[in-house]
């Protein structure tokens, strides 16, 4: 009869007396290290904290690309990217892809304070790798509960890795769902609602929406979808009860669903954007149909009311911003505030060039990077006004982060952090 | 019993006697915990064990590092990344904290090319990172290496060679560089070269490079409405019969051959046939001498939903329209038998209206697993 783990479970034995003391103090430690990494989640997840990329900071109105103003440090990549980095502790953590066919697939953790490289590590696509040329397998933007960081890309490879890089787990959901794959690109980000991690994979063949246990990488719950292309990410949000309820954005419409078990909270069969992604703040939903529509949530978790919709509001890649009574629209290369309790337009600038990229909102200020590396900073307030413009040289379609008074962002093949000495 | 097998039984006997071997877990131990990863699966299959053999291979001693190598399985694509994570785990920690690592055992592993592609990729990644002097000689010799990755390297580095000598001795220059061509299989490295070759004055012949089949019999256009008869099996899917007339989408119709000019042997329907059809189908057939019995790879490009049979097995299905094309797209394994093999193809155009959605359009090629063209027999 065969026996697998004998020798494995003699070798425990073995070292066992060895660990028994260290790994006490180790738990100990462990736990106060997670308490503290938990308390140090910065920017973890795509457009930031909640979704809605609005930061309490002073970032620098301008930067030179040579590296002499405002650079801290500029860190080269080991491959390309589209995905945004996250900021978890001291790390900038940043997903990229390279090889002949993007099949290498790369996770890169840089000191926050040095931009010196912490850890890579790399792995092969087990997916299909294709995409646009303006894109990259690195596109959707990994995530972190401050414990773990989950990192995913077109092809549909999940890793999930501590923070020192140790891999935890990693599942290639192309590989288990041989028909999921788009070759324009995927693009969607993964999120976290509890103890799950939510991947939303919509394309022409093997399309659906997964919850993953978080700790052990196994599936929990895994729901059809339409089988569209769809490049919007699911949004996670906590419910009154303590539970999770998860978004999910397709052209067909607005789905919530329950994040343990995959059942239908409610849904609105609206005719919505495919590249955009919702926005929960407070108890309202702001997203891509009818231009921008806004729901209102009810305690009862019911289906919401649509509050208003607006079509001049229509974005086109980039994500609502909500700002107090202020909503920011990018629709095309024209950026629309508005007012978030009525959709009213209040003003709107013209900007230069394409964009992929959801602006950030710091101090007062929108960051646009568009997709051939011009820097555009609009000043908000009664009026916009464009109050700087410069190049960075490369092209950027990720939207950046932000903690403190630092900005990170990735260009084609760096990233960047961006602060005043 | 091998005497490796022996080996390791004793070592196993002497770790259940308790017997210290210090912090190293041997290679029994460690052959053990990279079986339990190679018995991963889809759908989180084996995860749990994994994870704790995971926990305890990013402990090894990094002198032992190898031996995760050797347990590298190519036919498990999913453990194939547990492990290089914990490879990569292990030297990384090691090379931060001044360890010694088995340089000379990875140089020994790397030149084993009967050694696992992916693990031997390892290796010349830590090798080239310890000591980046090593990266030229070991490239030097690696023009045909079974790691793809390692020779893509290997054509950039002697292309660059190439270059430079190339106003001082452009002949040298040109012989390299079509030696070096038919070492490449990436297909950016193939256009690259080729543009230099053709810049010194020589010629390359793309199509016979690539292998692309350049002529097939067309039938069609049969209905295809609402995408709803991919699904459905018109008469060329049960027997093909060149000579025969079937009813087709608009009417009758009848095989006829065609052969493209193309380089990269692209078959345009929208040219080909007599109008711009949507909502249509059509099959094309062609047959390929194979010199012997063999595994192949049957390589397409196409931006429409598509079906491959050879010799009337059914190898791929792909129900997508107009979300991309390149050479290879989809590969798709196949089983040759000496003589004359046939191959059908179904190409499927939607009804979308978008000026990007109106392409209808496939190629194909026959290539062995590293993307070497397979030409028929007496093939010019």
């Amino acid at each position: 009869m065969e026996q697998p783990f004998s020798l494995r479970d003699a070798s425990k034995h073995r070292k066992m007396y060895q660990m028994k003391v260290s790994s006490s103090i180790f738990s100990v430690i462990a736990s106060i290290v997670g308490v503290l990494q938990c308390s140090g989640v910065d920017w973890a997840e795509f457009r930031g904290p909640n979704g809605n990329p609005v930061h309490d900071g002073t970032l620098p109105l301008k930067w030179d690309s040579s590296g002499t103003e405002n650079v801290a440090w500029k860190a080269s990549l080991p491959g390309r990217g589209v995905s945004s980095p996250i900021v978890v502790n001291d790390l900038v953590v940043i997903t990229a892809s390279g090889g002949a066919n993007q099949q290498k697939l790369f996770v890169v953790a840089i000191d926050q304070q040095t931009g010196k490289q912490r850890w890579r590590r790399s792995f092969w696509a087990t997916g299909r790798t294709y995409t646009h040329p303006t894109s990259s397998n690195a596109a959707p933007t990994p995530v972190s509960d401050g414990e773990y960081i989950y990192a995913f890309y077109s092809s549909n490879d999940l890793a999930c890795l501590d923070l020192s890089g140790n891999l935890m787990w990693y599942r290639g959901l192309a590989h288990d769902y041989p028909k999921a794959g788009n070759d324009v690109g995927m693009a969607s980000s993964p999120a976290i609602a509890g103890d799950v991690v939510v991947v939303q994979i919509e394309n022409q063949g093997d399309s659906f929406a997964s919850g993953i246990d978080r700790l052990s990488g196994e599936e929990l719950w895994r729901v059809p979808r339409d089988p569209r292309a769809n490049w919007s990410s699911p949004v996670a949000y906590k419910e009154a009860d303590g539970g999770y309820t998860v978004l999910l954005q397709s052209p067909s419409g607005l789905n919530a669903v329950d994040a343990k078990t995959g059942n239908e909270r409610w849904t609105k069969d609206l005719s919505c954007g495919n590249i955009t992604s919702p926005l929960k703040i407070d108890d309202a939903i702001y997203f891509g149909a009818g231009g921008t529509t806004k729901l209102q949530l009810n305690d009862k978790g019911t289906t919401p009311e649509v509050l208003w919709s607006a079509n001049r509001l229509t974005a086109n890649a980039a994500s609502p911003i909500v700002d107090g009574g202020n909503l920011y629209i990018l629709s095309g290369s024209i950026i629309k505030s508005a007012d978030s309790s009525t959709g009213d337009l209040n003003w709107q600038v013209r900007l230069k060039g394409r964009f992929w990229a959801t602006p950030i909102l710091s101090n007062g200020h929108l960051y646009f990077f568009n997709q051939d590396g011009l820097v555009q900073v609009v000043k908000v307030g009664e009026v916009g006004e464009v109050v700087s413009e410069f190049e960075i040289g490369e092209p950027v379609l990720g939207t950046p982060a932000a903690v403190g008074n630092n900005l990170f962002f990735r260009s084609d093949r760096h990233l960047w952090k961006i602060s005043k000495p | 019993m091998h005497i490796s097998q022996a080996i390791k039984t004793v070592f196993a006997f002497m770790c259940l006697l308790g017997l210290s071997f210090g912090n190293h877990l041997i290679a029994a131990d460690i052959d053990q915990l990279t079986a339990v990863i190679n018995k991963i699966g889809v759908k989180g299959q084996g995860h749990a064990e994994a994870r704790n053999a995971m926990s305890e291979l990013v402990e090894i001693d990094p002198t032992d590092v190898v031996d995760i190598l050797h347990g590298f399985d190519s036919k498990n694509v999913l453990a194939l990344n547990w492990l290089r994570a914990a490879v990569d785990s292990v030297l990384e920690s090691a090379h931060q904290n001044g360890k010694t690592i088995p340089l000379r055992e990875l140089q020994a592993f790397l030149a084993d090319t009967q050694n696992n592609e992916n693990a031997r990729r390892v290796a010349y990644e830590w090798i080239v990172q310890l000591d980046d002097s090593l990266r030229t000689n070991i490239l030097l010799n690696s023009l045909n290496d079974p790691s793809l990755e390692i020779r893509r390297e290997a054509v950039t580095e002697a292309v660059s060679a190439s270059l430079k000598i190339k106003d001082a001795q452009k002949e040298v220059a040109l012989s390299q560089l079509k030696t070096i061509l038919s070492s490449a299989r990436d297909i950016d490295q193939i256009e690259q070269i080729t543009t230099h070759i053709e810049s010194l004055g020589g010629t390359v012949d793309l199509t016979r490079h690539f292998g692309f089949l350049m002529t097939w019999n067309l039938v069609g256009p049969f209905d295809n409405s609402g995408t709803k008869g991919f699904d459905v099996a018109y008469p060329p899917e049960a027997n093909v019969a060149l000579d025969k007339t079937l009813e087709g989408k608009a009417g009758s119709v009848q095989w006829f051959e065609h052969t493209t000019m193309d380089p990269y042997g692209m078959m345009d329907l929208n040219v080909i046939m007599p109008e711009k059809y949507k909502g249509a189908i059509v099959y094309a057939y062609t047959t390929f001498d194979s010199s012997e019995d063999r595994d192949v790879e049957i390589r397409m490009g196409c931006v429409n939903g598509n079906k491959i049979w050879v010799n009337g097995k059914l190898i791929t299905s792909n129900h997508v329209y107009h979300a991309n094309t390149s050479i290879d797209q989809y590969i798709a394994n196949a089983r040759l038998h000496k003589g004359e093999n046939e191959i059908l193809v179904k190409v499927a155009q939607n009804e979308q209206e978008e000026s990007w959605a109106q392409r209808w359009q496939f190629q194909l090629r026959i290539c062995d697993k590293y993307g070497t063209a397979v030409l028929a027999s007496g093939r010019k």
